[in-house]
């Protein structure tokens, strides 16, 4: 079985060799067969999508299809509301919530006809790089059973590389679409922060947090970015700057005579799995050969990232998760005396140990006495990471960095210690730090057949800059579709 | 930074989050190691240095003062634990 691209789908839907019920049927047959393995799916949309499927059909039949995507199925991370089904954030808390409205980017994808197929795991409430923080059990990589797909938006990415969605939307807060992508071999962007609405993704850190894609390859991230993306007026922090046709302006702009910036803090070879270190070698050399200028740049404040992240980020956690408290809606404790006993159980009960351990980390820096010493500074510390970037986007068009240390690691291998755990998101974190833009590409494989992908970053609002250099490097690296996990061959 | 096993009960009271015993100790190990790791931002200077809460530069996002439809009574009610009379009951507050 090979994996079908969104916009391959389109074409067979265009010029009539299939239709979206028989697509809806074709994705639901095989994930009914492959969940006992992979576990991508909080919720799969079975009735939902046939409904969709029909009701896409008509449309097309009657000349009217809502765009060229119409009747293609798609799959959304489980922290994005989705009215009349449930939506659980991967949390116990959440378990039975079923949203009275939808969120806008899921109003987007109905809008244009899409069929949205289930909703997939996380860890629970986008907290975690491996998802097995998830309330309802871990998901499975394509790639090798016995390793994580990486997270929080590993469901994302195992419904795409395992062919039980053509495409997914993930979230991004400080690597939870890029690294999943790079462990599962997909292409998964981070837009700038504000170009994708947060209207209806339950919020984690709310400047920190983007929705993006998951996708095949470089063309169908593009497509999707253009139906996901702007300005939302029920989203105060969402950009008021035109969506561009991402896909049509991609095989525009060469890579001849672009200059990338290679941060030297990120290339110093620590903690990193040798086999991860060539094939990022192997990408600049390609970058290089297709005319390319490699700048060295010094990003001094980039090895302080994890640290203010963990102040940031479970901050505004801290902030954001207050509103689960059993009293309006989701999981409420039983047999309480009184309202403060029955928060304080009610989230007890409700939550997982990360998530309580982010609350209380975000809680302690945000008190009296420790707020200027820990909260305040984080910020200034953010402030400085910006400019390392400002100072190395000035001298480039992009910056090159690797994901992740390392390839997808065994289950259980980094649950033991939390700061083990965190510190595998050293290359992705400081971006939403800065705001900006940036994606992971596939680039190779390791000697156990273990996907590996690099990043690109670009400036704010520099999405068609950095999906042009994309798909460049994507045609030239040459190894996206070239492979598919053993699983999909099931 | 240490933490004591005082200072977690005290940020799981602020937290709204009741611990057993063997949480409290649990995460004070973890808190510990995490505070102490986050100690090397006290190796910057940041004198002068602006905070940055927020990525982009915008500022008083309004929209116009127009009455629009929301969910009603019963959509909000939807999800709620307990309710009466078109509000969401929770135990005694005072």
């Amino acid at each position: 079985m090979s994996l079908h691209t969104a916009h391959a789908l389109a074409s067979q839907l265009a010029d009539g060799t299939t239709t979206a019920v028989a697509l809806a049927n074709e994705y639901l047959e095989r994930i009914a067969r492959t969940e006992p393995t992979l576990h991508s799916f909080v919720t799969v949309m079975r009735a939902e999508a046939l409904a969709a499927a029909e009701a896409s059909d008509a449309r097309r039949a009657a000349g009217k299809p809502l765009s060229r995507f119409d009747g293609v199925p798609i799959a959304i991370k489980d922290n994005m509301i989705t009215r009349g089904t449930r939506t659980t954030c991967s949390s116990r808390i959440l378990e039975n919530f079923v949203p009275p409205y939808d969120g806008t980017v899921v109003g987007k994808l109905r809008a244009a006809g899409l069929v949205p197929i289930g909703k997939t795991n996380l860890d629970e409430f986008a907290m975690g790089s491996s998802t097995e923080n998830s309330a309802f059990g871990r998901s499975k990589n394509p790639w090798n059973l016995d390793l994580v797909p990486g997270g929080s938006s590993g469901g994302s990415a195992t419904c795409v590389a395992g062919g039980q969605a053509p495409w997914s939307l993930g979230s991004d807060t400080g690597g939870s679409i890029r690294q999943p992508a790079s462990f599962c071999g997909l292409v998964g962007l981070k837009p700038t922060y504000g170009r994708v609405s947060r209207y209806g993704l339950v919020a984690f850190a709310s400047s920190l947090d983007q929705i993006g894609p998951m996708t095949l390859d470089v063309e169908d991230t593009a497509e999707l970015l253009s139906i996901i993306s702007g300005h939302d007026p029920l989203d105060s922090t969402s950009a008021n700057i035109a969506v561009p046709d991402y896909a049509a302006e991609l095989r525009e702009g060469s890579l001849a005579g672009k200059r990338i910036a290679r941060p030297r803090e990120f290339f110093t070879g620590e903690g990193m799995d040798p086999e991860v270190t060539a094939i990022v070698e192997a990408t600049t050399e390609k970058l290089r050969s297709l005319g390319a200028e490699i700048v060295d740049v010094s990003m001094p404040h980039l090895q302080y990232s994890v640290s203010c992240y963990y102040l940031v980020a479970t901050a505004e956690a801290s902030s954001n998760l207050a509103r689960f408290d059993g009293a309006q809606y989701g999981f409420r404790a039983a047999d309480t005396k009184n309202i403060v006993e029955m928060f304080s159980r009610t989230r007890a009960q409700g939550f997982g140990p990360e998530v309580k351990r982010r609350i209380m980390i975000g809680t302690h820096a945000l008190s009296a006495g420790f707020y200027d010493a820990f909260y305040v500074k984080a910020l200034k510390v953010r402030t400085l990471i910006k400019q390392d970037y400002d100072k190395a986007l000035a001298q480039a068009d992009l910056i090159l960095a690797p994901t992740s240390p390392f390839p997808a690691f065994a289950a259980g291998a980094r649950s033991a210690d939390p700061l083990a755990m965190y510190l595998c998101d050293i290359f992705t974190l400081s971006l939403n730090l800065a705001g900006y833009c940036g994606l992971n590409l596939p680039a190779g494989y390791t000697s156990a057949g273990l996907p590996v992908g690099i990043q690109l970053f670009a400036g704010a609002f520099e999405e068609t800059k950095l999906l042009q250099a994309a798909w460049q490097l994507e045609q030239a690296i040459g190894v996206v579709g070239t492979r598919v996990p053993a699983l999909a061959s099931v | 930074m240490a933490l004591s096993a005082k200072d977690v009960e005290h940020v799981a009271l602020l937290s709204r989050l009741e611990l057993g015993p063997e949480e409290t100790r649990k995460f004070t190990d973890e808190l510990t190691k995490i505070f102490t790791y986050v100690e090397q931002l006290d190796q910057l200077d940041v004198t002068g240095v602006p905070p940055t809460a927020h990525p982009l530069p915008m500022k008083d996002v309004f929209r116009e003062d127009v009455v629009r439809t929301p969910l009603s009574n019963s959509e909000a009610l939807s999800n709620a634990p307990e309710k009466e009379d078109g509000c969401f009951r929770v135990p005694q507050i005072v």
